[in-house]
């Protein structure tokens, strides 16, 4: 560990540390958790040569205020969020350096809804089963960020960045529409293709553990109505459809078991887009053929 | 289970336990395609087996299919290890219990204590497990409304399964007693004391 640290000095609604993710123990009841939108938090560990076991902080709808103690190399990913530093704006997908006592401010996102800020060495809380995220299912892991906090930075590593800038597109504000296929309980719904047919509407109830959509509820064949599905277990995407019709589509903090059929699966590139809807933006689904 | 699992059914928890072994196994060479395997999740009726982004899926079915035919579910479980959990008898729902069972308090616990539980599968919580194949008179509905605070340690009953919570939570199942065996410790390895397949035996101590 070096002696440089990242002050935290103010947080906006939910501000947590991730990385990829915690693998191998599921069956113990412990999820994946880990970045939302994994290509927006893999991208910046790339910019700046870190590891994807290095953790970042996920900004959940802007309003992070950091100070630098040493000088950084910062990145920032995913949602699009207007960022100073010391006042003067600084770019998205492209390292910059923090000065030391020099100030981060990322204000509300124009488009997306969770930004990456990572920072060259990662940030070196202790990990917990292999992984430094937050799961706010289990609640293992480093707790969210508050006020007062000061993160170690980790040792640079190795690898140098050596790209200035990346040129993503930014998630959009204009429904979008993910790929699915077909879940393990399709056939407990009168009309499967109701899913791809209807609009839905992103919840303002939804968080890490799943988006919920708003729309005209799936309707379950009478038979399936009453039945009752033995617990079985879930995957990161999967849109389980609770007795009230209106699916919820799986995020990092889902439960490891569920007992709701699930209608359909979310590719695993798509949850990524998934993550970065924000409440009241349309969303579709086309269904794609099953994987094997 | 999408692009990146397998969900596979079998008929029921024997199978799923056998199945799962079977698995662990051969997800622990990391030979092939077993080295994209990151979780198997065993529960009621299903084993899921959930691998990284881009893994040859097909493949990955075509071997489970063959494990799966080659499996007997009498080579389950093979060294999945025994535990003991002291209990004292003293949970708040033990009348309810024997209520709907129609057995005595008494009986409630000999019936609980007689015959050895399996671990089943988890998922609830780090470290909680469905407890099966349990003496089937001590089958039970869930309590009508869950309580918001059941405290770590309470051992529970709730349809044929029984359970122990390993840290405090809301829940909904029946409690007949409390233990002071720590379930879940994120700095013991493993941080889990049950895991599938291992054979669990409730011993009644006093209070």
């Amino acid at each position: 560990m070096t002696d440089k640290r990242l002050h935290i000095l103010a947080t906006g609604p939910q501000v947590t540390l991730q990385d990829s993710g915690r693998r191998g123990h599921m069956a113990v009841g412990v999820g994946r958790a880990g970045a939302a939108d994994q290509a927006a938090y893999a991208l910046g560990a790339r910019l700046l040569g870190n590891s994807t076991r290095s953790a970042a902080i996920e900004v959940t709808f802007g309003g992070l205020r950091v100070r630098a103690k040493g000088e950084l190399l910062v990145c920032l990913t995913g949602a699009l969020a207007s960022a100073t530093v010391d006042g003067v704006p600084v770019g998205h997908a492209a390292p910059f350096a923090l000065a030391d006592g020099s100030e981060l401010e990322l204000g509300m996102p124009s488009s997306g809804l969770r930004t990456y800020v990572s920072v060259r060495g990662g940030l070196g809380v202790d990990p917990v089963l292999g992984s430094r995220s937050m799961d706010t299912m289990s609640g293992l892991g480093p707790p969210p960020l508050r006020v007062g906090d000061a993160l170690p930075v980790g040792p640079a590593p190795r690898t140098l960045p050596h790209v200035d800038v990346a040129p993503v597109g930014k998630p959009t504000d204009d429904p979008i529409v993910l790929r699915v296929s077909a879940g393990p309980r399709r056939d407990w719904f009168e009309d499967p293709s109701a899913l791809a047919s209807t609009s839905w509407t992103v919840s303002d109830r939804s968080d890490r553990r799943g988006i919920r959509l708003l729309g005209e509820p799936l309707t379950r064949w009478p038979q399936s109505r009453d039945q009752e599905l033995p617990s079985e277990g879930m995957v990161r995407g999967a849109i389980q459809v609770p007795p009230n019709g209106e699916p919820v589509i799986f995020l990092n903090d889902h439960p490891v078991t569920g007992g709701y059929p699930v209608i359909g699966v979310v590719d695993a590139v798509d949850v990524d887009r998934a993550a970065q809807l924000v409440p009241g933006q349309p969303v579709g689904f086309r269904w794609v053929p099953s994987y094997w | 289970m999408g692009d990146t699992a397998i969900l596979v059914e079998t008929s029921n928890i024997d199978a799923v336990l056998a199945l799962s072994a079977t698995l662990g196994q051969l997800a622990a060479t990391r030979q092939g395609v077993w080295a994209d395997v990151d979780d198997i999740v065993p529960a009621a009726r299903t084993v899921l087996v959930v691998a990284r982004g881009g893994t040859d899926l097909a493949a990955l079915a075509r071997l489970i299919e063959r494990a799966g035919a080659a499996t007997t579910v009498s080579d389950s479980v093979a060294d999945a290890g025994r535990v003991e959990i002291p209990v004292r008898y003293d949970g708040p729902d033990l009348e309810d219990v024997a209520r709907h069972t129609g057995l005595t308090p008494r009986e409630v616990v000999e019936a609980h204590t007689g015959m050895p539980w399996r671990v089943g599968f988890g998922g609830f919580a780090p470290g909680f497990a469905y407890l099966v194949g349990g003496d089937p008179r001590l089958t039970v509905p869930r309590r009508p409304s869950p309580r918001t605070a059941v405290p770590a340690g309470a051992v529970a009953l709730a349809g044929d399964f029984s359970g122990i919570y390993p840290r405090e939570s809301p829940g909904g199942w029946q409690l007949i007693g409390t233990t002071d065996v720590v379930l879940w410790d994120v700095d013991r390895t493993p941080p889990a004391l049950f895991t599938p397949g291992m054979v669990v035996t409730f011993v009644e101590v006093g209070s």
